[in-house]
């Protein structure tokens, strides 16, 4: 049974164009393309895609929907699993998911599973106003939500359904976590998307308290003890940025991906009507191969350097998802693979001038699986820059722990919790990037709903 | 929104607040700090708390106008709200957590610079509610800069003044007084906190280290988030990298690497007078043509 139609083209902006805007890459399916490409499933009886999906999202169902032209239902399907489509359809990295297990993508292109759920997931925001407001009955009992990234959200919501009274403490001053202070503009808007699922939230009731640091301006103690919340949630993601250890690397030029996407994202620096300063100079040079060492480089891009990406591995190695990569290149990023930095040179003022490299080449595999890089004997050379970006991942902000005791962590500092989120300590739930280590949208967003049955479960039983 | 509930004036540039942040209140200890927003396009900046009273709900911080943003904070009036005021952020002073009975054995030297006197003030203030005494240096370049002299020799054990031009008190720079009152005045010190701008913190901790007295000082690095995330307000203590914000703000004085903080605390300098240009000729009215908004 094969196949005839070709998958859907998406529009997105001009390349030449977009490498010189902050605006959205990508414009996304309308209704009719949406219907063209729904019709591509093959509604399979053992629908692999599911299988894939971190969170089990009925795919050809909702596409089923999507066909028939009931997008309200098809919103409704997904959302038995997902309370994040608009995002996830942008972020997650389909090819290796649902996408990369999709049987028309034996032989020719899976079904644009990403896009199809992207285009309900904005529908439905689109069309909020005139859902009716679910009337959920209150229980009167309090939960308090650390952090408002992907998981809090996700928690809070499903846990305002089922009746409890909910207030998230976060400590930035804008709500969102990781999808505003890291996630580009241009892959993620910020006030169309992100602010307008903030809002799908708050209609819940959930109430949200921005300027709170749990830890330093109250502790998870008083929340228990002086505000009477009966469980916590905690979604504090993971934020502390790594740095390689290299000489050089306090240079004035030299700084975290998180520092430099914080600017540009949450401060928008981008935007001369804003008062946080960046620095990109004339030509960045951006370290690592995720989706945040891409969003980097290419916000460098948009400030108007020559940037490029350094990397250790080679190209198949490069954890990012595979359309930020091709968006990359068609933006005029420069990729140097199987290049691994040794130090950062600087002037005599103590401004970085340039990075020294080392050539590797791929050996045998290491725990991940993936072939682990060597370095080439006498291979070094030197990349001129005004700017070096570290994009080597992050870990679990220490506070939390440091101030609540009977909270456990593991070795890399992540928060010990079973398969439903439980923490060390009674009462205390936690998911997302704080548990598993910087992970994805999606995983977050299931943690964090798994944590709000058993928060459920928990206080039932209490 | 956070209140301010009063705004004076303490020297040239020089401000005063109190605003209303309940929690923060709560929470503060001496030694920490607060980031504030002033609007939606404002900065996040960072200011040690120069008082707080967990009671009336109240912050005190103290501005001085140097940059674009402590300008435009420093351009508030009393009743105005500003956006944002999180913390308490920053551990808070060491000795807040140590044994009162061997705090008091201790004798504090607290040296105060410029700006940095305030912050000085809430640990004073703190040891001398506990029961330990300290005595206080104020430095500032003439009399009419010197600030919180009032309040400090409320709590202070003896205070000090130095000014560079004599005009009040000693007539010299603050480590020279720190000298005097050790060699001529048969001063004996345990521990030293020195706060104000990091050159003074500098030449105190070359001074201090000459009688081997344990210095501590409070670092007012860049920073983004203030909160370990950004990364930008990193500094090398005992030659490793340390984050100011979640780390510190005190450092053992004696192993911090001033030269290099004092040149990252300049890596936006130029992008801070770009801003404030572009700030004056939106005041006048006029979109900059000069290319100062590339």
């Amino acid at each position: 049974m094969a196949n005839k139609i070709p998958r859907v083209p998406v529009r997105e902006q001009e390349p030449k164009v977009r490498a010189a805007n902050f605006e959205e890459v990508c414009y996304g399916y309308n209704e009719e393309e949406a219907l063209l490409e729904a019709s591509r499933c093959l509604n399979c009886k053992n629908p692999r895609c599911v299988a894939a999906c971190p969170v089990n999202i009925r795919i050809p169902d909702f596409i089923h929907q999507v066909l028939e032209g009931n997008f309200a239902e098809a919103a409704a399907v997904i959302s038995q699993d997902s309370s994040l489509p608009s995002v996830c359809g942008r972020v997650c990295p389909q090819e290796s998911q649902c996408e990369g297990s999709c049987v028309l993508g034996v032989k020719g292109e899976p079904v644009a599973i990403g896009k199809l759920e992207r285009f309900v997931g904005d529908w439905k925001i689109e069309n909020a106003d005139r859902m009716p407001a679910p009337r959920i009955e209150r229980n009167g009992r309090k939960v308090a939500v650390i952090g408002s990234g992907p998981s809090g959200l996700a928690c809070a919501s499903d846990l305002a359904r089922m009746g409890y009274e909910v207030k998230i403490f976060e400590a930035l001053h804008k709500v969102g976590g990781v999808l505003v202070y890291g996630i580009p503009e241009f892959r993620l808007p910020k006030d169309k998307i992100v602010a307008r699922e903030v809002e799908a939230v708050k209609r819940l009731g959930v109430e949200i308290e921005t300027d709170v640091i749990v830890g330093r301006t109250i502790t998870i103690d008083e929340l228990m003890n002086e505000e009477g919340y009966e469980a916590i949630f905690i979604g504090s993601g993971a934020g502390l940025p790594r740095f390689m250890g290299i000489p050089g690397e306090n240079l004035n030029g030299v700084l975290s991906a998180n520092e430099f996407l914080t600017r540009t994202n949450l401060m928008k620096a981008y935007d001369e009507e804003y008062d946080t300063p960046i620095y990109v100079g004339k030509r960045v040079v951006v370290v690592g191969g995720g989706n945040v060492a891409m969003d980097a480089v290419r916000t460098a891009k948009r400030l108007g350097a020559e940037a490029t990406i350094v990397y250790r591995r080679s190209e198949k190695e490069l954890p990012a998802r595979a359309e930020e990569v091709h968006h990359a290149k068609e933006e005029g990023i420069e990729f140097r693979m199987l290049t691994n930095p040794i130090s950062i040179i600087g002037d005599e003022r103590g401004w970085v001038t340039g990075i020294r490299c080392i050539e590797m080449e791929l050996g045998e595999p290491d725990a991940s699986g993936r072939r682990s890089p060597v370095e080439k004997a006498g291979s070094e050379f030197e990349i001129p820059c005004d700017v070096v970006i570290m994009a080597l991942g992050t870990s679990p902000n220490p506070l939390l722990k440091m101030t609540t005791s009977g909270l456990e962590t593991n070795r890399k500092g992540c928060l010990v919790a079973d398969e439903h989120g439980a923490t060390t300590r009674e009462g205390i739930f936690a998911g997302g990037d704080a548990v598993t280590g910087a992970a994805t949208v999606i995983l977050a967003m299931g943690a964090g709903r798994k944590a709000a049955r058993a928060i459920d479960e928990y206080l039932k039983n209490k | 929104m956070y209140t301010i509930l009063e705004k004076r004036t303490l020297a040239e540039n020089i401000y005063l607040m109190r605003v209303h942040a309940p929690r923060v209140a709560r929470a503060a200890k001496p030694g920490q700090f607060v980031i504030v927003r002033i609007d939606e396009v404002g900065e996040r900046i960072p200011l040690t708390i120069s008082d707080y009273d967990a009671a009336e709900g109240s912050v005190t911080i103290v501005t001085q106008a140097i940059g674009a943003s402590t300008r435009k904070l420093c351009a508030m009036e009393q009743g105005e709200s500003l956006a944002d005021f999180a913390g308490p952020l920053g551990h808070p002073s060491e000795f807040v957590g140590e044994d009162l009975e061997a705090l008091r054995s201790k004798r504090f030297l607290f040296v105060a610079g410029g700006v940095g006197t305030a912050p000085v003030y809430p640990q004073v203030k703190w040891l001398k509610e506990h029961g330990v005494k300290a005595d206080v240096i104020i430095g500032a370049k003439t009399k009419s800069m010197l600030i919180y002299t009032e309040e400090m020799s409320r709590v202070a054990e003896n205070l000090y003044i130095a000014t560079d031009d004599g005009s009040e008190g000693f007539k010299g720079m603050v480590t020279a007084l720190i000298k005097e009152l050790i060699d001529n005045r048969g001063k004996q010190y345990d521990v030293c906190v020195a706060i104000g701008p990091m050159i003074m913190m500098k030449f105190v901790t070359l001074t201090t280290r000459e009688y081997s007295l344990p210095t501590i000082v409070s670092l007012n690095t860049l920073m983004v988030d203030g909160t370990g995330m950004c990364g930008a307000c990193r500094v090398t203590v005992g030659g490793k990298t340390v984050f100011t914000c979640v780390d510190g703000p005190e450092f053992d004085g004696f192993e911090v690497d001033f030269d290099e903080a004092m040149r990252r605390q300049g890596m936006y300098r130029t992008q801070e007078e770009r801003a404030r240009a572009i700030a004056e000729e939106r005041r006048n009215g006029h979109k900059c043509r000069v290319g100062l908004d590339k």
